[in-house]
């Protein structure tokens, strides 16, 4: 398969509709490995690398689930499509700073995306929308006990699968949910969100992993440590994390419905209006004001038809993605005004919110049961 | 100590986490740990958020200069990057690398997945250990006609799997 192929449609988690979908966005489950007889990718040399993706790459092709597949050495791409896989989430940003001696492996559909030679030989993910972190699971496990067969993996009797980085040794599991959570913002309880879900001992990121801004309203929820668990102990406690987050997420709106509907219909009357009369727009306030409308889907105060479209200016609006469809290289300037004018186009056939009928599609009926 | 944050306050919460292998310690003061939402400062921190800080204390690992014979691997190279050079740096590092994974994880163990070829392995190992103790104590008790049994079922397990 051609890149130009895997690009053409955005990928099954964009547009889905899993689980709980109004405020999960996706689930990910990413498995690192290695083999046993090499140096990892960050020590090995370059004609050792080179011989460990030789002995990988074919093993990978080969699976069954990659019938089909996108494969590529990271050199034979550019640094446009690499980014747009950074922000479709198919490959880390270490990955696509790679050239000679590593590789990237995806399926159609996009659910599934092996790394050959990031920090550890082998990353494999599956990727889904909605809150579904078992399937993902699943998924995931399953390829990895196909290519268990054919390689040599490094591990270790007491501390498991052995990683380049001590922070993945054990299971080499991170599984994380990416969470659209704009009343908790709205309302300020996120950063007592945030330390809740620390103090269990998981980790709450921004849009692109460690270190990123959350933008958007979007957060990433993780596990933080990898030894001493089992695999589906640690996705069961996070699921029940991501549960609790949703319930206090739709508490929220509810409390700003009932007693701040104000502030509430100002958030999304004012992004409604910067996003349909802007005529430059950055990433970053993009997505902030794309959150409130996508929050006025979730509420009834935008038709329920118009959801894909917003869900993915979430994808069109990122910088590579811009770029990508105009099929050139742009200034940040220049970024800006060509995102405005997609987004004012977008927003042409969309009515202004609706706000008689605040409750809308009656997604978010209150809970009684804490 | 002063806050890592605005440089001028004197500290007053102090945090620490684990980032790419380095415990990072973050000092903070009121107004700061405040503005950051870290109000508890015994629960995880919120070095996620406060990265790039440049303050980050990493703890000393072991001690001396070694290598690790496989892959030529130091302990400078560990502090400098945070990742290791080869699977072998486990064994070569053990003991430093030990109390870093007890203050990482939950456990100490791996009690996970198994690659299925190595399962059988452990299995048939931890099989023969309760034979081999089942041995020495029918030997114990002189119950000689257990043991012949129990011997057999040795052999029978060698002969099968040449362990
Ligand atoms: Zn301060
Ligand atoms: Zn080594």
């Amino acid at each position: 398969m051609k890149i130009s192929h895997l690009f053409s449609s955005p990928g099954e988690w964009v547009r889905g509709d899993g689980p709980h979908h109004q405020i999960v966005i996706s689930s990910r489950v990413r498995l690192a490995r290695n083999l046993r007889n090499h140096a990892f990718p960050g020590w090995a040399k370059k004609a050792e690398r080179l011989q460990i993706l030789e002995q990988i790459k074919p093993r990978v092709e080969e699976l069954t689930e990659m019938q089909d597949a996108f494969s590529e050495y990271l050199q034979d791409l550019t640094a446009l499509d690499k980014q747009v896989l950074v922000e479709r989430h198919l490959i880390s940003r270490e990955q696509a700073a790679k050239g000679v001696g590593s590789a990237v492996v995806m399926n159609r559909k996009q659910t599934l995306s092996i790394m050959i030679n990031e920090e550890d030989h082998l990353r494999m993910q599956a990727l889904r929308a909605g809150l579904q972190l078992k399937n993902v699971f699943k998924m995931i496990d399953k390829v990895d006990s196909a290519l268990e067969q054919k390689l040599d993996y490094a591990f270790h009797r007491k501390l498991g699968y052995l990683t380049a980085c001590p922070t993945n040794v054990g299971t080499g599991m991170r599984a994380s949910a990416m969470l659209h959570l704009p009343a908790l913002v709205l309302s300020e309880q996120i950063n007592q969100v945030i330390q809740a879900v620390n103090k269990v001992g998981l980790a709450v990121r921004g849009l692109y992993g460690e270190g990123t801004e959350a933008m958007g309203n979007l957060f990433q929820v993780s596990n933080q440590t990898t030894l001493g668990e089992k695999e589906d102990e640690i996705i069961a406690r996070l699921n029940q994390v991501i549960e609790k987050i949703i319930e206090h997420e739709q508490n929220a709106r509810q409390l700003l419905l009932q007693k701040k509907l104000s502030t509430l219909l100002d958030q999304i009357g004012r992004g409604y209006g910067v996003l349909s009369h802007a005529y430059s727009m950055t990433s970053k306030e993009a997505l902030n004001l794309l959150s409130f409308i996508k929050l006025g889907i979730d509420l009834g105060f935008f038709p329920e038809e118009k959801r894909m479209a917003i869900d993915e200016l979430f994808m069109e609006t990122q910088p590579a993605h811009l770029q990508k469809s105009s099929q050139q290289k742009l200034a940040a300037d220049e970024r800006d005004s060509l995102r405005a004018e997609i987004i004012r186009e977008k927003l042409k056939s969309f009515p202004k919110p609706d706000i008689v009928k605040p409750s809308g599609n009656g997604h978010n009926k209150p809970k009684n049961d804490e | 100590m002063t806050c890592d944050v605005c440089k001028t306050n004197q500290a007053t919460v102090f945090l620490t986490q684990i980032v790419d292998g380095k415990m990072q310690k973050v000092n903070l003061c009121e107004a700061c740990s405040k503005e950051k939402g870290v109000t508890d400062p015994t629960g995880f921190a919120l070095a996620d958020l406060l990265l790039g800080l440049g303050a980050a204390q990493e703890i000393e690992k072991g001690s001396g200069s070694q290598k690790c014979t496989i892959c030529g691997f130091s302990q400078a190279d560990f502090k400098k990057t945070g990742r290791l050079g080869c699977a072998h740096c486990y064994e070569t590092f053990e003991e430093g690398l030990s109390s870093l994974l007890k203050a990482m994880h939950k456990g100490t163990s791996h009690i996970g997945k198994i690659p299925s070829r190595l399962a059988k392995t452990l299995q048939l190992d931890a099989e023969m250990k309760t034979l081999q103790k089942d041995l020495e104590r029918a030997v114990a008790e002189e119950n000689y006609e257990s043991a012949a049994e129990i011997r057999d079922k040795i052999k029978q397990i060698e002969t099968k799997h040449e362990v």
